[in-house]
């Protein structure tokens, strides 16, 4: 691996009794796209401030292109792109003025800012929006314009803080699309997320996150390898007879899962688990096979959902 | 409905409205005062609490510390009255515009227009008139409480000169029912919180010139005449006459400027509603 | 420094670089930054302060004065009460600047998360705001001395120093109103608080309207401790000459300028903090 671009070592990060991050290590190599996933309150956006420059550590090293945050914020930021989780473009500003103000805020004469900022409208797909008030864009116009807004300094590092969240599927896909196109250009991504499909689809490298400890790091194929069957089956009997059930199914498939609303059973085939549910006698009201996923890891690692 | 089931305190409005009455009022108001009153729960009392103290400042800087430069005034009655109590009406009158202008104007905006409370409400039996009314109503509230306050701190400084400072009590609620129902109709034509702000803007000369801490004779007559054609100065002198005791056959005509004030704004704060949300 | 800081690393030099610009000019950035926001709302910002000039010369100079045909000293009432009305207008341009700005820039429209998250640092955001600020008021004060002089209000050459007490009131007033407001997390109604038992009171008791040894002794000390209060005093040296011992006037600057000094740095200081969480 050359030589990363983040590395963190015992990063700890505690407001008062409480321990946000809990002396985690990571490695982010350049061109890499690194995820952070786990629920809520997980830390991940703590972690993503500390790299980002704007929030003091508590303990542990943190180094983003070899230089320590602490000493060498503003130089470090010159090379970030931020995307945060809740969008703070200006309100005051029209589309387009919203990226050149910010472009000035890394001393970049105003014609070269004028020019990057055409270009990331035509790459956002805003171009016919530019002259449009922030206010009246949707979510996923918003969310374009604060990527665009990230990459008017062309950084090393993009840190996306769930990129996608409160955006419905089809604007989703198209962020996910720009996103991807970044990757492509060899840009290093870091982002985190609580939604297993867009860690899927975006990062080659992931760690799971739980209560600021990290649980479990690699691809997510491996990850799944790891910690998962390759199928899942999803049975349902109704919430009053689901734990019955599960007694009953003691044995099929590699493992069972009992949840509130169904039983997933792993196994590398989920037909024949559905097969050997039936041959008991049980009657499910609906089952589902399905190849298994980060969800599943998570669960493995926390017992928990990711989004509850 | 017959004319004689209508309610005693009806207004000019409603009897004006009565032929498409039943889609427009619902006899309610009282639901719409509810509420409102359950709302006032939520906010901090200190800030409700310091809307009080704005004109007893005023009173007690210019009443006190710029009255010892003047010495007394006379009255557009001839009077001569000390310049506290000369201008201590006037505030009365201009706290009764001022409450009743903010309730009508930034919080009826911000209802209409972010908390969509009147949206809801409309779904619901309630008419366009019952909402109006009930927020003119809770407005009028807030006005007599500060209104009352103040004139416990006038009475405290010796500034009631006579026994009719009593009636300036209901001519400051007819005030801030004029100004609350009317700022109510102009707001439902804003869209952003700058034009509102041009509302505090156009009042300042109002406040200022309105015979408030002088005479209007001091100006050419041209002005004078547009000073008489706004309602504060007929709130001003109104309530001045009242406290000082200097009652004149002029206060038929405050009065009834006001009655039609008030009849304009309900009227057209009605429609208003009904345009916006009953299309 | 850690071990971990390799700062002769190409890319940490390239970053060192980069950075060397936002250290040194950031505030400036800023400043533009608000400059150019102001384009949505320049056409009332002239108009009202040029309008406010106006209505309150008109109203006080023509209304009140002739309330006290005998003056105020040795000056009519037009010229005594200008000065306090020029410092006041600098008092109401920085108090609005720095109330619901600086609570918008944290809570409803977050713009300042959003410039920290470049090079710009939170002192930074504070002096960039307070270069923008001063313009302002420097515009609408010079704005207000050019219409006091139409009305002939200022007798002395000296006059025009009065525009630099202005801005000098203004922005004390404004760091110290920025100090309080960059603290506030939740609306409870602070803003109309602060309007009520903060500029309201300044305005009435600061000696503006008439000396401020027509009040009650009891009510005086208000005056003392009021920013406006000196700077309008300051004011009225420049104008008019007034007459007060040289001591006064040394106090007057020194007390603004101590207080303008201290906000700046609570401010930067506060800033800093609630941006690093």
């Amino acid at each position: 691996m050359s030589t990363p671009v983040i590395t963190a070592s015992a990063l700890t990060k505690t407001y008062g009794d409480f321990t946000a991050v809990d002396g985690i290590d990571f490695e982010v190599a350049p061109g890499e796209s690194f995820g952070l996933l786990g629920p809520n309150g997980a830390g991940k956006s703590t972690t993503m401030r500390m790299v980002g420059a704007v929030s003091t550590r508590t303990s542990g090293s943190l180094s983003i292109l070899g230089l320590d945050p602490n000493n060498h914020g503003p130089d470090i930021r010159s090379q970030l792109g931020v995307v945060p989780q809740q969008d703070n473009l200006d309100q005051e500003l029209r589309v387009r003025d919203n990226l050149l103000v910010y472009g000035r805020y890394f001393g970049l004469p105003r014609a070269v800012v004028a020019e990057r900022a055409d270009a990331l409208l035509e790459f956002a797909q805003l171009t016919d929006r530019k002259k449009a008030k922030v206010d009246d864009l949707s979510g996923g116009m918003k969310r374009r314009l604060t990527i665009a807004r990230a990459l008017i300094n062309e950084p090393r590092i993009l840190l996306l803080d769930e990129p996608t969240t409160g955006l419905d599927p089809q604007a989703r896909h198209i962020l996910w699309d720009r996103l991807f196109r970044l990757k492509e250009q060899g840009t290093t991504l870091v982002l985190t997320t609580h939604y297993m499909d867009e860690a899927e689809q975006l990062c080659d490298r992931l760690v799971v996150v739980d209560k600021g400890r990290i649980m479990a790091e690699g691809s997510p194929a491996s990850l799944i390898r790891e910690y998962s069957s390759r199928e899942v089956l999803e049975v349902r009997f109704g919430s009053d007879k689901n734990a019955e059930a599960a007694e009953r199914m003691a044995g099929v498939g590699e493992r069972l899962e009992v949840l509130p609303d169904r039983i997933l059973v792993y196994s590398e085939n989920g037909e024949a688990a559905l097969e050997a549910v039936t041959h008991l006698g049980l009657e499910p009201i609906t089952s589902l096979v399905r190849r298994s996923s980060l969800e599943d890891v998570f669960l493995r690692l926390t017992g928990r959902s990711l989004i509850e | 409905m017959s004319a004689a089931s209508l309610p005693a305190a009806a207004t000019t409005a409603e009897v004006a409205l009565q032929p498409r009455r039943s889609a427009l009022y619902a006899g309610n108001t009282g639901a719409v005062i509810h509420r409102g009153l359950l709302a006032t729960r939520s906010t901090n009392y200190l800030v409700v609490l310091s809307g009080f103290f704005e004109p007893v400042f005023y009173l007690l800087s210019l009443g006190i510390g710029f009255g010892a430069l003047v010495g007394t005034v006379q009255t557009s009655t001839g009077q001569e009255v000390p310049y506290a109590a000369f201008i201590a009406p006037a505030l009365l009158a201009v706290s009764a515009m001022n409450g009743a202008v903010y309730d009508s104007t930034w919080n009826v905006f911000f209802k209409l227009n972010y908390s969509k409370l009147y949206q809801g409400m409309l779904t619901t039996s309630l008419g366009p008139l019952d909402v109006a009314l009930g927020e003119i109503f809770l407005a009028l509230l807030r006005g007599a409480m500060y209104a009352l306050g103040f004139m416990v701190i006038m009475q405290a400084f010796g500034l009631n000169l006579a026994w009719t400072a009593l009636l300036a009590l209901p001519a400051v609620l007819l005030i801030a029912f004029g100004f609350a129902s009317l700022g109510m109709a102009i707001t439902s034509y804003m869209k952003t919180f700058q034009q509102i702000e041009w509302v505090t803007f156009i009042m300042l000369p109002m406040f200022l010139f309105s015979a408030t801490f002088y005479q209007i004779t001091v100006y050419p007559e041209a002005i004078q005449w547009v000073i008489q054609a706004l309602p504060l100065w007929h709130g001003v002198e109104l309530v001045r006459g009242l406290t000082t005791g200097a009652l004149s056959p002029m206060m038929f005509v405050h009065v009834g400027y006001y009655l039609v004030m008030i009849a304009i704004g309900v009227v057209f704060t009605t429609s208003r509603l009904r345009a916006l949300f009953l299309k | 420094m850690t071990a971990l800081d390799q700062t002769q690393r190409p890319d940490a030099a390239r970053a060192i670089a980069a950075g060397a610009a936002p250290r040194r000019w950031g505030s400036w950035y800023i400043a533009e930054h608000r400059i150019r926001a102001m384009k949505g709302y320049a056409g009332d910002a002239i108009f009202q302060s040029l309008g406010n000039p106006l209505i309150y010369l008109f109203a006080l100079g023509v209304g009140l004065a002739s309330l006290v045909p005998q003056g105020v000293g040795d000056v009519t009432y037009l010229q005594f009460v200008a000065p306090a009305l020029m410092a006041t207008a600098a008092m109401t341009v920085t108090a609005n600047e720095t109330s619901y700005p600086v609570m918008m820039g944290f809570k409803w429209n977050p713009i300042f998360f959003g410039m920290n998250a470049s090079p710009i640092t939170g002192a930074q955001i504070v002096n960039g705001m307070m270069i923008h600020i001063a313009l302002r008021v420097i515009v609408t004060v010079s704005i207000y001395f050019g219409v006091i002089v139409l009305f002939g209000a200022v007798p002395s050459s000296w006059g025009w120093l009065a525009i630099g007490a202005a801005t000098l009131t203004g922005m004390a007033i404004g760091v110290v109103i920025a100090t309080y407001t960059s603290t506030i997390t939740e609306d409870r109604g602070q803003m109309a608080m602060l309007q009520r038992f903060g500029i309201t009171p300044l305005f009435l008791f600061s000696g503006t309207f008439f000396p401020l040894e027509q009040l009650p002794i009891f009510l005086q000390p208000i005056g003392w401790v009021s920013p406006l209060w000196h700077g309008t005093e300051l004011g009225r040296v420049a104008t008019y000459g007034l007459d007060e011992p040289v001591w006064l006037t040394v106090t007057h600057v020194g007390y603004l300028a101590t207080l303008f000094v201290v906000g700046l740095w609570a401010t930067r200081k506060h800033f800093t903090k609630r941006l690093n969480k």
